[in-house]
């Protein structure tokens, strides 16, 4: 598989998309600068995290106008699979390929620490091999993860199962909101579900000895359908 | 305008700059002519004590430097230790307590961007960070606002550039309220060949500036660090730097593929004194001269002066020689990142530093003058504190000992007390994954991490407690090594070498001094014992306020190497049956305690007895059973004592313990006391013969204290069930104990 992990001036993650994807998974990887115009043969693209801009303005809101930008719109419309992380997800929404916005966490403090989550909907390319309702852990590392959408436009999500992870505590209930997320909501997709962005960090949930491995069935979710489409 | 050489003289300018008369004398002898305002200045920041230690320098001649591992001793811009595989780990600690006091956020930001400034220096990728904090009382409003300021201000810019804090140490004393410490430790990875130095060699090489712009931020920032505190620091803000950590993450990855692109000769951060500094430094390694145009400098400011110039601390920018030719290179690689990386002079071969402004002469001196090779040094009187004979001559048996009946209480008082209770609330404001390195993050004894392409591994961790310095300087500075060597040990790792921060009053009082010699002497003595050289630090003096000191407070960074890193252990207990063990044994001494403190208000005694041959033995030992694989958890006894120290690995792991003990002394010296050289581990019951079979070999003290297991931790002395609590009440007050006296949690 062809994966393009996307580099900000400031990104700070693509190494450990990079150690994950190709160092674990054994794919191709090509990292490309905001100053691309082109996805090049990409198959799967992903925004990771850390800090692009600085953070500077808003999270995601400076790298949103870079020309990279511009070609992931197109493969996403396109039905490309597109997935942002963290820092990532933020510059999906601050684009507009996802709806909504992120505020700073509501206690105004950066939060790490691992963080369970529930499965919402396995219907996507990128949860298909989780169950629906399944608990599992991946850490967290953010400023700004406070997501928010208006009333209606969270019916409009709820409805569309657009809604894939929620922030849950031990008995699998919602609950343990460590940012004051609206809903819980840990991570959405588009409507066709072919872009995902969430806060907690798959990539850094793939290996045991780093804490979990809660992570790795997002990536095999992700090859399996890439497999079949080249089928 | 700026004031003539001979007004200078008749005003006596150099005084408010920090200088003494007998300096300003020797700065007219090396010139052979009075100074100009420029070069005046440029002698008062480089010969502060910030830059010069000139306080404390003729005592780094007792610390133990060499070694097999050390590529790299103290000198350069951070020490390079050897971890085998071609490659070696650069580590540094850096104190920014001064301007943290005075504007805590950017204060501890630049604090950090500056240390990682000093590792990327040498060619090393950061790879984590660690921190050693120190503050007043929690309850005080000013102490919340610097501790909320301070912390976060090291995670957002340790965040945003994508270094992961691993460890780090926060604590609370009164002795801390007018003057707070924040220490932080930067550590990096570099293969042998890479190692790159601060030198401006071969002449007619050019000498470029390269990231940030220069504005007029942070003149005199590093003379602000050589003073004692006043009443006017709220007027000193203007001393502090802001920090740019996006302009800092774009400056690692330039310097990063400028240094593997082979055309560096000599590149250094532009810290404390900025310009002047790094450049003088520089040409003072290399026995070289250089001479630099001012007007040239990238500048964000109009109309700086010459002294403005050479004497900003504005921050994220580095003085760079490369070979003559590659400065398109260097421009090119600067320029991808939308950095600036400008020629502004060349190296000479006369030894002065010589500065030209608009076209004129604005400053010549000689480079080494500047520099620790030519600033003047000091052996001021030293004089033993008065205090200590009262501390000393307390006598333990007017104490009386603790009730059974009371125990309970205050096993739980001091769980959630500042200095004990769980750190969470802090290191979840740092990254502690970030480039997937971190096998074991903070809360456990030492950071561990795994080095990429190898099994190898290394353990870090900072250590120092500031009591005990205070209650003789020698014996604490000593203990503060044996600690980090503890909890390098009980990760399973080797120790190998120390950075150390020294944080004290003012040396130009003798008792301080004497607090700074002793200091320097238990470090000394410690190193060489446990086999862990000195490979360079940092000394902050001045830390007082209304002329009162901090406790002397030496922060020992320390690394530790695996083989195999799978090797490791934490704190946490794992398993339900397994035997709790303590390795080491316990004294009848309270001296230092955190008992003594929180529930008698009592500082007495010259704090816990220190056996440098016990501590190794024991951490040898426990070493080799984790190498072994024959312990399921290894926890080193400290704050809090041997009932802390269980409770700790019960909560670390949500699992209970049941501990039974014979007490032939004071209870409270058995449950409380500090008695070091102690381990509390944890392994299966087949494992138990081996365990003891080595631990008679060794000659290691080693006693069984009870069972891993249930949801309940308990306590029995004898007969009596004194401690007797359901884990998940006591993980409550345990977790949330340092934010509800931090006023960050409701109903405090």
């Amino acid at each position: 598989m062809k994966f393009a992990v996307v580099v900000f001036p400031g990104t700070s993650g693509e190494g450990d998309c990079i150690h994950v994807l190709k160092g674990l998974l054994g794919h191709e990887v090509t990292i490309l600068s905001h100053k691309e115009t082109s996805l090049g043969d990409a198959q799967c693209v992903i925004l990771p995290g850390g800090a692009s801009y600085g953070d500077y303005l808003r999270p995601g809101a400076l790298a949103k106008s870079t020309p990279i930008m511009e070609p992931i719109r197109k493969f996403a419309q396109a039905g490309g699979l597109v997935l942002g992380v963290g820092n990532g997800f933020q510059v999906l929404l601050e684009a507009g390929l996802l709806p909504g916005a992120m505020l700073p966490n509501q206690s105004l403090r950066f939060i790490a620490r691992p963080q369970l989550l529930r499965v919402e909907n396995t219907n996507t390319p990128f949860t298909k091999l989780y169950q629906k309702g399944q608990l599992i852990k991946m850490p967290i590392a953010h400023g700004s993860g406070n997501y928010y959408l208006d009333p209606e436009g969270l019916l409009e999500l709820e409805g569309n199962g657009q809604i894939v992870f929620r922030y849950a505590d031990k008995t699998g209930e919602i609950g343990d909101n460590p940012n004051g997320s609206v809903g819980n909501i840990a991570g959405i997709t588009n409507p066709r579900g072919n872009v995902l962005g969430m806060m907690p960090h798959p990539e850094r949930s793939t290996e045991e000895v780093l804490g979990s491995t809660d992570g790795l069935a997002l990536f095999q979710g992700i090859m399996e359908v890439l497999e079949r489409g080249k089928a | 305008m700026m004031m003539t050489p001979q007004e200078i003289k008749d005003t006596q300018a150099w005084r408010p700059m920090g200088l003494k008369d007998e300096e300003y004398e020797k700065i007219c002898q090396i010139l052979d002519r009075l100074p100009n305002y420029t070069e005046l200045g440029m002698y008062a920041v480089l010969w502060s004590e910030h830059c010069s230690y000139k306080h404390s320098r003729p005592l780094f001649k007792h610390f133990p430097t060499q070694g097999d591992c050390i590529l790299v001793g103290p000198g350069e811009n951070a020490g390079a230790v050897d971890i085998g595989d071609g490659l070696a780990i650069v580590m540094k600690v850096e104190s920014h307590n001064h301007p943290s006091y005075v504007e805590p956020y950017e204060g501890a930001a630049t604090g950090v961007g500056g240390i990682l400034r000093d590792i990327f220096t040498m060619g090393a990728r950061p790879i984590a960070s660690l921190n050693s904090l120190r503050f007043g009382n929690p309850k005080d409003e000013y102490v919340r606002y610097l501790v909320r300021g301070v912390v976060a201000g090291i995670g957002d810019y340790g965040n945003a550039t994508g270094v992961p804090t691993v460890a780090g140490e926060i604590s609370f004393d009164e002795s801390y309220q007018g003057n707070c410490l924040v220490n932080a430790m930067s550590v990096g990875l570099v293969r042998h060949d890479s190692i790159t130095k601060a030198t401006a060699s071969g002449v007619g090489n050019p000498v470029m500036v390269v990231g940030s712009t220069t504005g007029r931020d942070g003149i005199h920032g590093a003379t602000f660090a050589s003073a004692e505190f006043s009443e006017e620091n709220e007027e000193k803000r203007p001393s502090v730097q802001v920090g740019d950590p996006f302009t800092e993450k774009l400056l690692i990855e330039a310097c990063l593929e400028l240094i593997a692109s082979g055309v560096v000769v000599g590149i250094q951060d532009m810290g404390a004194a900025g310009l002047t500094s790094s450049s003088s430094e520089m040409a003072s390694n290399a026995g070289s001269g250089i001479e630099m145009d001012l007007t040239l400098v990238p500048q964000r400011e109009e109309g700086m002066s010459a002294y403005e110039i050479m004497l900003s601390e504005s921050q994220e920018r580095m003085l760079v020689i490369p070979k003559a030719g590659a400065e398109e290179q260097v421009k090119e690689i600067f320029a991808k990142r939308g950095l600036l990386a400008v020629v502004v002079g060349k190296v000479t071969d006369d030894g002065m530093l010589r500065l030209f402004h608009h076209g004129e002469l604005a400053a010549e001196v000689p480079a080494k003058s500047l520099t620790t090779d030519g600033a003047p040094s000091y052996v001021p009187p030293a004089e033993k504190p008065q205090y200590l004979e009262k501390l000393w001559g307390y006598d333990f048996d007017e104490l009386p000992d603790l009730e059974h009946s009371k125990i309970q209480d205050t096993f739980l008082q001091l769980l959630g007390s500042s200095n004990i209770a769980s750190r969470r609330w802090v290191w979840e404001q740092y990254d502690q994954m970030a480039q997937l390195g971190t096998i074991v993050g903070p809360g456990s004894d030492a950071g561990v991490l795994r080095i990429p392409g190898t099994k190898r591994g290394i353990a870090l961790t900072i250590d120092c407690n500031g009591r005990y310095c205070y209650q003789n300087p020698k014996r604490g500075a000593a203990l503060a090594v044996a600690e980090a060597a503890r909890n390098i040990y009980a990760s399973g790792a080797k120790p190998l070498a120390i950075t150390d921060g020294l944080n004290l009053g003012s040396p130009e009082r003798p008792q301080i001094y004497w607090q700074l010699k002793e200091t320097v002497f238990g470090l000394a003595e410690a190193c060489r014992a446990l086999g862990t050289p000195v490979v360079g630090g940092n000394v902050s003096l001045y830390n007082e306020t209304a002329g009162e000191a901090i406790f002397p407070t030496p922060v020992v960074g320390m690394l530790g190497v695996f083989e195999d890193v799978q090797k490791h252990a934490t704190i946490s207990f794992k398993n339900e049956g397994d035997l709790i063990f303590l390795v080491g044994e316990n004294r009848n001494e309270l001296s230092g305690s955190e008992y003594l403190k929180v529930c008698h208000d009592l500082v007495a005694g010259p704090g816990p007895k220190l056996d440098l041959e016990t501590e190794k033995r024991n951490g040898e030992f426990c070493h080799t059973i984790i190498s072994d694989g024959l312990v399921s958890s290894c926890h080193d006894l400290s704050e809090g004592g041997l009932a802390i120290g269980l409770a700790e690995c019960a909560l670390a792991g949500e699992i209970g313990a049941q501990v039974k003990l014979y007490c032939p002394g004071r209870t409270d010296s058995l449950l409380f006391g500090e008695t070091q050289a102690r381990f509390v581990i944890s392994l299966s019951e087949e494992n138990a013969e081996s365990v003891r079979a080595l631990a008679e070999e060794r000659g290691v003290p080693l006693s069984l204290l009870g069972r891993v297991g249930g949801d309940k931790f308990t306590v029995e002395i004898g007969e009596t069930r004194v401690i007797d609590g359901e884990l998940t009440q006591i993980a409550e007050l345990w977790n949330s104990g340092l934010e509800r006296l931090l006023g960050e949690k409701s109903g405090a």
